[in-house]
């Protein structure tokens, strides 16, 4: 469903991605982990057609990126929450259903239908003002829901929120993807990276490893995903491609 | 049908921010009603010198709560040089001459207003008299008052459009909300409509306000149709709205924004019309010219001080809609960086 191939972006000297290659398939999550300054929101702004491809490719559905008619078969949920704070939670809501098209009672239904699923409940007809930084995340997190994207595209979408809901969405994002969705997740959280099917490690640009959880762990040798992590990242030689870990 | 969404969106952020509607409702005109305190409070106190003049233009005069003092030539001719009068009449012969103090426009045009009215109350009775008009300072090329009533409206409608346009777009770039709209299928022309057609509907309102009160109870001259003065004054906005956008694309943050404000808004005011510019050189004058607010004030003041109409100002409606246009057409490409398509 998103493939990537060969991508490179910079920006003036720093070379933010180089030659990064992988795939995601339909119903399956994978987490893109790395440190800060990895490359992860620049990868995953490219997806959502913020970005452009510097060199390679990157197709959505089968269609190359950018493009106006795969946009809206993705759900974008950016780093920054990106909401207008004098509206209420569902006038927020409202503006994004509208611009993937959605009108009248779809839009209404759908509304609440993302609103139950992070857990507003009846905060979401308050201005969005004085929503608490975690809710502020989750009517974020609500609005890429909106018009039921086959492709979801995450950049971090649970920094702030408590645990329970937490694991609750996890829920809902595996449910999501064995329903036939894509979703592509960055996080820096290494027990979110368990929830995932694989877990790709972004590190200074380079796509380090892809792979399972199990697949990662046997092949650096350690007994967590964190200690997986810090191996592949301690690591100084480079490779040129990343190394595919275990398969599938 | 996403330009409506957007322009829904705006609206609705707007209506929740009180403090910028009042912002651009209400300080334009509490700007306005301050400046014509000052210029167009009381009526002058016009004080004239007669000398030799027939008692019926006297009592015309005193009946215009004109201040007449009667005196001999040289008598005037002291009071004027100290300043103690306006002017001094002298009739000899069949001629009226008027010699004007002058250094004060509106004195001058007081002194002006009254004669003629004076003399346009006598010509029933006597045979019509054409004053001869002298200066003891400066001539008729001083810039009359009423010609900056006109430029100020404009400049006010400029500043406050160009503010809240550039700002809004500012944050929208700051705080992610123009990436995630992006994200979408949302076309880049889309957006820039949509934020014209919320901002017209804000202007609108905002013209009407400003300018029915200026002409309606400030009393402003408007000799012209109050129609064509809205249309001038919207089409000042729309420049204002485009370019502040524009540029809102060179600034990082709302701060920076702030910046370009003096850049844009003080030379306008300084070149086009506020200030009397027939004493400076020709090229100097030339960077009047691509200011919008030159043509917006000069259509303005030819609708509200000669009456002019469509023939008048066709010119430079059409030079300001030409400017908003092609601000909108680069504000569409100017997104470009934020999507390629």
């Amino acid at each position: 469903m998103i493939k990537v191939q060969e991508l490179s972006r910079s920006f003036g000297e720093v070379r933010a991605l180089i030659d990064v290659s992988m795939e995601v398939q339909p119903g399956e999550i994978v987490g893109l982990l790395g440190p800060s300054g990895a490359g992860k929101t620049t990868l995953v702004r490219i997806l959502a057609g913020a970005d452009v491809p510097e060199f390679g490719t990157i197709h959505v559905g089968g269609v190359p990126m950018p493009d106006l008619s795969a946009l809206g078969g993705i759900g974008y949920m950016p780093q920054s929450d990106a909401l207008y704070f004098e509206l209420s939670g569902f006038e927020n809501l409202q503006f994004i259903g509208a611009l993937y098209g959605l009108s009248g009672d779809r839009l209404k239904t759908r509304i609440d239908a993302v609103t139950e699923i992070v857990g507003l409940g009846p905060d979401i007809h308050r201005p969005s003002h004085q929503y608490s930084g975690g809710m502020l995340r989750r009517l974020s997190l609500a609005g890429c829901f909106l018009h039921e994207p086959k492709v979801l595209i995450l950049d971090e979408p649970t920094v702030g929120m408590d645990p329970i809901l937490r694991r609750n969405l996890w829920r809902h994002f595996r449910a999501y993807a064995d329903a036939g969705a894509t979703i592509l997740v960055t996080t820096h959280v290494m027990d979110e990276a368990e929830h995932c099917d694989r877990i790709a490690i972004l590190r200074r640009g380079h796509l380090l490893a892809i792979g399972t959880g199990d697949a990662l762990m046997a092949a650096a040798g350690t007994q967590s995903i964190e200690e997986a992590f810090l191996y592949f990242g301690s690591t100084d030689a480079v490779p040129d491609q990343a190394s595919p870990v275990g398969e599938n | 049908m996403r330009t409506i969404a957007v322009a829904r969106r705006i609206l609705q952020q707007l209506r929740r921010d009180r403090r910028t509607v009042a912002m651009i409702l209400f300080a334009p005109i509490l700007i306005l009603s301050l400046v014509w305190m000052i210029f167009d409070g009381d009526p002058y106190p016009t004080h004239v010198a007669v000398v030799n003049v027939p008692p019926p233009l006297i009592n015309a005069l005193k009946n215009l709560d004109v201040e007449v003092v009667v005196a001999s030539a040289a008598e005037a001719d002291a009071l004027i040089r100290v300043d103690e009068v306006d002017a001094v009449l002298t009739f000899s012969g069949s001629s009226l001459m008027v010699l004007l103090e002058g250094s004060k426009p509106l004195a001058r045009q007081s002194v002006m207003i009254a004669l003629q009215q004076a003399v346009g109350a006598l010509a029933t009775v006597s045979s019509p008299i054409t004053p001869e008009i002298a200066f003891l300072h400066g001539d008729l090329d001083l810039a009359p008052f009423d010609s900056f009533g006109p430029v100020l409206l404009g400049l006010i409608v400029f500043m406050f459009t160009f503010m809240i346009s550039g700002i809004s777009f500012v944050r929208e770039r700051t705080s992610g909300t123009l990436e995630r709209m992006m994200a979408t299928p949302l076309r880049r022309w889309e957006v820039v409509l949509g934020y014209v057609l919320a901002f017209l509907v804000v202007m609108a309102v905002q013209v009407v306000l400003i300018t029915s009160v200026s002409v309606f109870l400030l009393d402003m001259m408007l000799a012209g149709s109050f129609v064509w003065l809205l249309v001038i004054t919207m089409l000042l906005a729309a420049t204002a709205l485009t370019l502040g956008m524009l540029l809102s694309a060179a600034a990082r943050t709302e701060f920076q924004m702030i910046q370009f404000i003096p850049l844009v808004i003080i030379p306008q005011v300084f070149f086009s019309g506020l200030f009397p510019l027939e004493t400076i050189d020709p090229w100097l004058r030339g960077i009047g010219t691509v200011f919008p607010l030159t043509y917006g004030a000069e259509a303005m003041r030819e609708v509200m001080i000669r009456g002019g109409g469509w023939a008048e100002i066709w010119p430079n409606l059409a030079f300001l809609g030409a400017l908003s246009l092609g601000f909108l057409i680069i504000n569409i490409f100017a997104l470009k960086k934020y999507r390629r398509l």
